[in-house]
This record gives C-alpha cells, structure tokens and sequence, in this order.
C-alpha cells in the first residue's frame, strides 16, 4: 500500500502532503530527509530508492517531484504511472497545472487525489469519474 | 501576481501566501506564520458568526502552514462543526481538514463519530462518500467499533451507486486493518467476492484491494474469488484496447487492474482446477507474448503501464513455481530488461531475477546472466541499481560458480559504495562459507575481505573464520602461515590483528619450525600491534601470549616480561589489569602439567548456524526468505539455514568444555547468544570451572573474587528476611553510572555484575562467589518484576545448572532484559540458600536503570535549542530542580558522571564552560524518547540547578530523580 504521496518543489518545499500511514514522530525531519534525498538524484538514476524499511518511487515534473512511499507489496511501475495520472487529472482540471495553481487551490488538488487514492489503495483512474465529484461542487457554487 | 485558476479565488489566502513567499529568511517566515496563527485563532474564538467561506479560507491557511512543517494543534473542532453544515464545499473542507491533520483526542473523535453516522444516513451519495472517505483515511479503533455494521450492507446492497461502493470496499478495509474483530465474516463476505463481476472496474478495483487483504487473513473464505479474479483478468488481457476505453490507459487496458488481479492470486497456491490452471496459464503467456509485441505507442507511459502488468505477471509466475516453462520465459524477458537503456527497467529486471534466482527450475537459466550482472556491478551508475546486482549475484551463486562470484565481489568491494560495503562484506563471508572450494580457498577469502574492508567486518564474521579453523585440523597450519604472512603488512587491520592472535595463539606451533616465524618472531609480530590496538583486542593478545607460554616455553621470559609490565598491571582497563596479573600469576605458580591442560588447545566448537546469516536476516529481512525457499527445495533434508533456528539461540547449547581463552572475554554482542563465538553464553556450567582455575590462584595476589572492584567494596551486613539487603539501595544506584562492579558483599556471599547494554536489550553477568569453604545448598536466585514493572520490561533468566555453590567457587548466571517501556522501579533479585543449615534470604535490586536504555546523541547548538523549545509546551515535559550538592562540586567528574549516565555532552552550547548540557534518547521497545539536559553548577553556593526536558513525564521524572543521586 501506499504510505505517502508528497508533491514538493525543486526548492525543496512541500506543496502538498498526504499520509495514509501516520508517522509517530518527527514527520517534518523525516519529510525533509526523504525530499532530500529525491532531489538530490540524477536524471539517469533509477525512480526508485529504498528508503528505511519502504521504498520511494519519484518523478519530476519541471521544477515539481512527486515522491509516493510504498511498502514492499506495490509494484514500482504501477506508481510511477500513478502518479502520471494523478498529474494528467491535474492538468485537466486546472489546465496546464503549475505549481501555483496547487498552492492556491489546495483544497481542489486534496479532492482530486481522494477521489483516486483512499487509505493508501487505488480508487478509481478513470480521469472523467475522477473528476465528476468536484465539477458537481464547482456548479453547485456558481 | 499569481492567477487563481478556478473557483473562488481566496484573496487573503493569496496575500498570506504572497508574504511567505517573498519572506526573505527563516526568521520572517516564522514571525509572518506566527501572527497569521495567532490571527486565526482569535477568529476562531471570538467571531461566531464566521462564515463558511472564511471558515474555509482560515482552514486553507492552516493546510498551508501545515505542509510549511509546522504542528497545527487547533482548528479541529472548527472543523468538526463544518462537518455539519448542509453545503456540500463546508462538509468537504471540514473532512478535509480532518483527514490530513489527524488527531486523536478522544472528545474530538466522539464528535466526529457521530457528524459520520449523520453523513452516511443522508440521501445524498456525495455526503455518504465524503464520510466513507474520512473513515478509510483515519479510521481508527473507535471508530470501528461504532461503524462497522453499516458499511458491509452499503457495499453488498443492489441499490448502492458505483462511488459509494468504491469508497465503503476501501473504508472496510481501514477498519479491518485497524480492528479486524469488529469485522466479522457473514453473508456479505461472499457476495464481496462477486464484486469482482461488476461492470464498473472502479469498483472491481477497489474490491480486489479489500478482498487481498481479507483474503491474506483468511484464505479459505475467500477461495472461490481465485475463480473469479482469473475470468477478471482473462477478459482484460484479452481484449483491444478499445473494449475498455474508459480504463485503457496508453492503449493498455485497466494495466492498475490487472497489478491488482495478479497480486491477488499470489495470495493462493495455483488453482488445482486443471481447466482454471490452464485458463490463468493462457493469460500469463499472452502477457509474456504482449512484451515481445511492437509498443503501440513511444510515450514512456506506455511501455511502464504495460511492464508494471508484466513483472506482477512475473511474480506470479515465480510464487506458483511449478511452470518450468513460464519460468524460463520469464527469466528471458528478465534479462533482455537487463540490458534496456531505461535504468527504471534494469533496477527492476534485477530484482525479479533474484526472485527467480531461487527456484530449481530457473536457477540455471539465470545463472546464463552472470556475466551480464558483473559488468552491471561494474559500470552501473546508481548505487541503487548496483545493490540489486549484489543480491542477484548472492542469490544465484552456488558451488559452480561460487570462485568468480566471490572474486568479483571481493573486486568489486575495493571501490563499493560505503553504504553497501557492510552487507557485501557479511554476504562475501556466507558465500565463501556455504561454498568453499576448499577451506584454504575459505581461509584466503575472508581474510582478503578483512584486508580489503577491516572496518565493515562485524565480528560475526572473524568469529566465524576462528570456529571454521578450529574445527578442521586439515587447514590450521595453513591458516597460522596466511595470518603470520598478512600481519607482516606494515598497517594491518585490527580484526586482522585479532584473527591472527587467535589462530596463532592455537596453532603457532604448527609453523614455529621455520627460522622466519620461529616462536619469538611470531611474538615480536604480534607485539608489535600490541600498542595499536583497542582494549578488547589486547587482552585478546594478553591470551595469546599466555598460551604462548604454554606452546614455546623458550620464550617464557620475554612474555611474562609483558604481563609484568606496569602498563598492563596496572591499566585502567580492569579487564586487562586483571588479565594480565591472573596470566602472570598462573604462568608463575602453576607447573607445566597444569599449564598444558589448562592452556590446552580449544576443543571444536559445536556446529551450529552461522551467525553472520542470521547479522544479514536482521539487516535484510526478505533475504532470509529467499534463503529458505531455495534450501527446502534443493534437498529433502531439513533446511540447514532455517529462520526459526536464528531466532531461538537457546537451541544451541555449548557442552564442550572450555579451556582458557573461553575466560578470555571476547567482545560479546548483546544482542544473541549464537552471536557469540566463545560460548560465553553457553551456560554457567561451562564458564564455571574455567573461573575457579582462575581465582583459586589469584586470590592471595589480588585479595579478593573475581571481580574485585577497585573503587569501592563496602561489606555488607548478613541479612535473613524479605527486606532489602542493608546497602543494597546504595550500591544500586552506584550502578547508575557505570555497569560492572560488586552489587552486594557480605562475610559469606560476594555477588559481582557485569553488564553490556545496546539499545532497548541488556544483559546481565551476575557473578555469585562464596566466600566460605563450606558449600551454599539449595541456591536459587530468582528475579522477579513487582507491579507495573512486568508490563515495562521483559525479563529473561537462565537458572543456574547447579544448586550447590563449592566453598570458595563461584557461579555465573545471564539475565536477559529487554526494556518495553519507561520505568522507576528496579527488578528484585532475591536469593535462598542454605549455609551449614540455615536458610538464608538476600533481597536486593537488579542494577537495571531506566538510563541504561540511553544513547547519546550529537547535535548542534541550533538544533539543540529547536528542540529544547519544542519540549516546553505540555505541562511535564520539564522538571527542574535546584538541589545542594551532594559531592564537592568538580567538572571532571560531573563530566564523567554524565557521559556514565549516557548523555552524549554538547559542548559549545552554553557559552559559560562550567554548564553542561546533554542530549540522548532513551530507547525502550515501544517508543524511544528523546531528552535534553542543562546542569548548571554553583561553586559559591554549592548547588546545582538542573532542567530536564524530554517528551514524556514519566520519563522527565525518573531521569531527574536518578541524577538528583549522583550530584
């Protein structure tokens, strides 16, 4: 299962963070050694690093990464194309995402992920139903 | 001035993130959160008729500051009551707010129980789902035990819309996890596997997740879904990828799907159906056709969705591990992927193989790979990848090709990664051990490892050369030639120095005839480190020179010459000091027939596990798996390297008789037994006799047991009753800094502790001397945990083989403490015995402290007051007191005391040089906890100030308690 999905900034900060897994303790000093860690790779380095007892599966956008801590169970490609997807829907809602469109509609960019992954499982990957729950609110505030 | 790209632009969330953004430095970051905090707050409080946009607003900001890094701790029960607001966006931020910062107030919890229960009995789906969401995202035990019953009818009810079914399957699923007795198996468990049929694959998803999961509890409920799961993944592999548009994803259909169908089935052995075996045999080998198929697409998209279907398709195939032919394709497809310029590929490619690497059926096959992995190992650029090189080659290394594979590691080991060095080096030893070519290959291979990475060499692994030699005469001459011949480089490593005194020490003999490694070369050699090396290894060597005596009496002289030598007789090192006096003494009083037993060579050591396997399983869990599987199947023998064997090292009794080194500590680990290569831990019998060569002629020399302690041996009074022993509290808390020494004297019975501590473990040595010459009957000591102890710690004795202590002997006993949680009060040690016919009780505490669970810990001074101010919010997490010393105040020795305590010391942190300040964690199994200390002397007025922060206040209290007695 999953344990987290970060999106973070080539800066290194967090732009959104969901947990599935709670941390105990000290989830801001684990977050920043794990997002170093991420940053810290090369293009020609593999997209997934094991990481304590958890593997990370990571992808860049531009200047944005997203990292997703899966346990041993997941299969990597099957993340990494998840996270594909999770952008697609992005760029479809907000078109031609960017980081700002994120930080500005945090509450938006929270929806989407819930409606694809929930307690850590895949939900639904269908862009279109994805999408429904949210377009039904944005009509209903208009 | 950033656009807003959708909805209801928040205007004050746009300046607010505006001035983070332009904040220049850390310190205006805080300062602008801060105020936007404290803003927020007094909204909350004070303005009740906030609306639902700015409630919406504030609780965006606090997202923000949240993912910032900063800990939110209000909000909550303003977003408790938006849970109860009719509009669809309130409801929606609330459970947002909820679900990403989660707390666990149990008020709190209630509240939001019950605005659920409200949400899931709405008409409206959008509501059920938002409620179905939170629970599946924090559910909790509470929360399971209040909402189990609905959620099974919403998924199994016919009238249930496809978005609340997805939601509930996956909602079930959080509470089965947290609370698997509040969901009990019915009706509907079978009608959840039929979900499997449903038209929409959203909700075939999230079913699959929920049905693996219960399925991996309780496999036999759910075997009829194997059936289904197969159809499943039949018609979507099958199909065009215009069947499934709305689940095809770059042309490859519902590949998400798929994973999880396949992973589902690697719950199960194959199905015994031959038809549905014949059926899921169809769909793996269309999935292995698809690969060879040109891509539809260029996009990398593609290619990963439809080889995330097949490496699972993979792993099925090798968890079934009964298609000799599937297996060999798979293992082709592996190694084409093993030369893909995509490293993602690669990185995976070889992790598959490893896996593969383990069945009878494909071992050859991978085994064709070899040299592909080597140059992998070689020219690789990720460490990550070359690390998944090292397990293939450790995984399809057998006798064929164990020589190369083990001399390109060892090649290889030269310029390795220092992050992977320490596992090569434990997975070079078990390769060069499991199989040797000969045990002179053996011998040349771990000490070329010791020369080419000494510093990663744990001490499973030279322990294990020293078993290996002793047990097999054939190869010790010619170990005692390669260990004279490697500790003649000019900087040799002190493993190697420890190695070859051991082996020298047991076999010189066998090469003294040669002139060039002639009895007084082969001394000068050793002694030549002798100055170089650590404490552990000198009183190594101190052994070796005293079965020196033993094999070249010609040079007796210039070896008792060493043991004479003020620095050994008078080292601060007890241990040596000890060492050295009872060596020269016996080497003195002792005639040649005594010495020749006494020093005779080490009987074989019992064959046993190899404990640099079990130091790897520890490090690797999922290797030992591996391990297993492929032992079990290769032979029909028991597996020798079993896991349950590892971990019971109680199973390996030691009954050889020890002779001398046996007394030698070598450096115990704490964490096992079968760590240990002297059997130290084999039993008090062995070590027993061993002592009482010892003391029987030390005792007129040094006055006194074994373990005479220098500093202080208060006598102790003789005490028959169930009280605590007069001293007994004082001496306890001696022990507080330190952990050997005499826990308890009296005219009849002296009782010595030595102790070793690593992290939340400890293991006691409690040594039990009679002083008299009559023999103690009936003597039995027993530990026992009074009250709330028993749950805080686990307490592990060996009872003693005898019950008669000789007059004049003494007995050793191992007490094994794990510590669970914080503590105050010690374990009893009570002893009964019976001396010249009266009972005796003694009473007293086991010196075990919370503090011992402690490591020290190295930071900065801006780190350190980060912390320190984290630490003083909740009430308790501080304890200051201000105390008269006890002891004339002195900076040495508070230092020392300290550092004995376990503080690692901050130096530099407080700028006045007479304050100390300290940091460490203290590391019980359930929870570590961090803690910092600040003791502030004051010569003139002879008092201490001392502030103790840590996160809990149990512990914060027992800390400051124990060093209230030390100053």
């Amino acid at each position: 299962m999953l344990k987290f999905i970060l999106l973070v900034n080539k800066q290194g900060q967090t732009r959104l963070a969901q947990y599935y897994e709670h941390p105990e303790h000290d989830r801001v000093s684990v977050e920043r050694d794990i997002i170093r860690k991420c940053l810290a790779r090369e293009d020609n380095q593999c997209s997934f690093l094991e990481y304590k007892n958890f593997k990370l599966v990571y992808r860049r956008y531009a200047s944005l990464y997203f990292i997703v801590g899966v346990d041993h169970t997941e299969n990597e490609l099957a993340i990494l194309e998840l996270i594909h997807n999770i952008v697609e829907t992005y760029d479809k809602y907000f078109d031609k995402v960017c980081e700002l469109d994120i930080m500005f509609n945090l509450d938006k960019a929270y929806m989407i992920l819930e409606e694809m992954v929930m307690n850590g499982r895949i939900v639904e990957m269908n862009q279109n139903r994805i999408l429904l729950p949210i377009r039904v609110m944005d009509q209903a505030t208009q | 001035m950033p656009t807003v790209a959708k909805g209801d632009g928040m205007r004050g969330l746009a300046v607010f993130i505006s001035d983070i953004r332009n904040c220049k430095s850390k310190e205006a970051e805080q300062k602008r959160i801060n105020k936007e905090l404290a803003n927020i707050r007094s909204k909350f409080k004070g303005d009740k008729t906030l609306d639902g946009y700015n409630k919406k607003k504030y609780v965006c900001k606090l997202l923000f500051i949240f993912l910032l890094g900063h800990d939110i701790d209000f909000g909550h029960m303003e977003a408790v009551n938006l849970l109860s607001s009719n509009k669809y966006t309130e409801k929606q931020i609330g459970y947002l707010f909820i679900s990403v910062l989660v707390n666990t107030d149990s008020a709190l919890i209630r509240l939001i129980i019950q605005a659920i229960k409200n949400d899931l009995e709405a008409r409206h789906p959008v509501h059920i789902c938002l409620a179905l969401q939170c629970i599946a995202n924090i559910g909790s035990k509470e929360m399971a035990e209040a909402l189990t019953k609905e959620i099974p009818k919403l998924i199994v009810s016919g009238e249930t819309i496809d978005a609340v079914k997805q939601s509930a399957c996956l909602c079930l699923l959080r509470l089965f996890r947290t609370s698997p007795e509040t969901v009990p198996p019915g009706e509907w468990t079978q009608r959840v596997g039929h979900l499997l049929n449903d038209q929409h694959l959203g909700v075939v998803t999230s079913a699959t997740s929920l049905i693996h999961t219960l399925a991996q509890k309780t496999p036999e409920d759910f075997k009829p879904c194997v059936q289904l799961a197969i159809s499943r993944l039949s018609r979507i592999v099958t199909s065009s990828y215009t069947d499934l548009q709305d689940y095809t994803y770059y042309f490859v259909p519902a590949p998400w799907l798929s994973v999880k169908l396949l992973r589902l089935l690697q719950v199960y052995p194959p199905p015994e159906d031959p038809a549905l075996r014949g059926r899921l045999n169809e769909c793996l080998e269309t999935i292995l056709n698809k690969a060879q198929e040109p891509p539809k697409s260029k996009k990398v998209q593609h290619s990963n969705a439809k080889n995330a279907v097949l490496f699972e398709a993979i792993n099925l195939i090798i968890h079934h591990d009964t298609e000799p032919s599937l297996l060999v394709r798979a293992c082709n497809q592996l190694g084409q992927f093993l030369q893909h310029r995509e490293t993602n590929l690669r990185y995976l490619a070889l992790e598959s193989m490893c896996l593969l690497a383990s069945s009878e059926f494909s071992h050859e096959a991978v085994k064709k790979h070899m040299d592909t992995v080597i140059t992998a190992l070689k020219t690789e650029r990720d460490v990550s990848v070359r690390q998944r090189a090292v397990d293939l080659l450790y995984g399809m290394c057998d006798k064929s090709n164990a020589e190369e594979i083990v001399a390109e590691m060892l090649s290889y080991l030269e310029t390795a990664d220092y992050s992977i060095r320490e596992e090569m080096v434990l997975k070079v030893a078990i390769l060069a051990e499991k199989y040797p070519v000969d045990y002179t290959w053996y011998v040349d291979t771990i000490l070329n490892l010791i020369r080419i990475a000494g510093d990663y060499v744990s001490d499973e692994v030279w322990y294990r050369v020293i078993q290996i030699v002793i047990n097999r005469d054939d190869v010790q001459g010619y170990a005692a030639k390669v260990v004279f011949e490697a500790l003649q480089a000019p900087a040799c490593h002190e493993n190697m120095v420890k190695v070859g005194g051991y082996i020298l020490g047991e076999f010189g003999n066998l090469i003294a005839g040669d002139q060039r490694s002639s009895p007084m070369v082969q001394f000068q050699l050793l002694h030549s480190k002798y100055h170089l090396c650590s404490a552990p290894t000198r009183g190594l060597l101190l052994s070796t020179y005293i079965k020196f005596i033993n094999l070249f009496p010609e040079i007796k002289g210039q070896l008792q010459d060493v043991l004479r030598n003020n620095n050994n007789l008078q080292n601060a090192d007890a241990e040596l000091q000890q060492r050295a006096i009872e060596y020269l003494q016996l080497s003195t009083v002792a005639s040649q027939d005594v010495l020749a037993t006494v020093l005779e060579e080490m009987p074989p050591f019992p064959e046993r596990e190899s404990s640099i396997l079990a130091k790897l399983k520890k490090k690797k869990p999922n290797v030992s798996d591996i391990e297993v599987v492929k032992e079990g199947k290769k032979s029909s023998n028991p597996p020798t390297l079993n896991n349950s064997a590892a971990n019971t090292p109680e199973a390996t009794p030691a009954s050889a008789p020890v002779p001398v080194m046996a007394a030698a500590p070598a450096p115990a680990p704490v964490q096992s037994a079968s760590d240990d290569l002297l059997g130290l831990s084999a039993g008090p019998a062995a070590a027993a006799p061993v002592t009482n060569n010892f003391a029987a002629p030390a005792a007129p020399a040094g006055g006194g047991g074994l373990l005479v302690d220098v500093f202080d041996t208060p006598p102790a009074q003789n005490n028959v009753s169930t009280a605590l022993a007069p001293q007994a509290e004082e001496n306890f808390f001696k022990f507080a800094i330190k952990n050997n020494g005499v826990l308890f004297e009296n005219e009849l019975l002296q009782i010595g502790v030595k102790a070793e501590y690593k992290g939340n473990l400890g293991r006691l040595g409690l040594f039990y001397g009679n002083k008299t010459s009559y023999p103690f009957q009936f003597f039995t000591p027993t530990v026992s945990c009074p009250g709330e102890l028993a749950s805080a710690m686990n307490v592990q004795t060996k009872p003693l083989d005898v019950n008669t202590v000789e007059g004049g002997a003494q007995v050793q006993q191992i007490i094994n403490v794990e510590c669970i949680a914080d503590f105050v009060d010690a374990p009893i040690l009570s002893i009964k015995f019976s001396y010249s016919g009266s009972m005796q009780q003694i009473n007293l505490m086991l010196p075990v402290m919370l503090n011992k669970f402690f490591e020290p810990v190295e930071m900065d001074a801006t780190s350190f007051f980060n912390r320190w101010k984290q630490l003083s919010r909740r009430p308790g997490q501080e304890e200051q007191k201000i105390f008269k010393a006890s002891f004339p105040i002195n900076s040495d020795t508070s230092r020392t005391k300290l550092l004995g305590f376990g503080f690692g010391l901050l130096d530099g942190v407080d700028p006045n040089p007479d304050n100390f300040v300290g940091a460490g964690i203290i590391k019980a199994q359930s929870s570590q906890v961090g803690c910092l200390l600040r003791l502030e002397p004051n010569m003139q007025a002879q008092m201490y100030r001392l502030t103790l922060r840590t996160s809990s206040k149990s512990v914060t209290t027992r800390l400051a308690d124990l060093l209230l007695k030390l100053f």
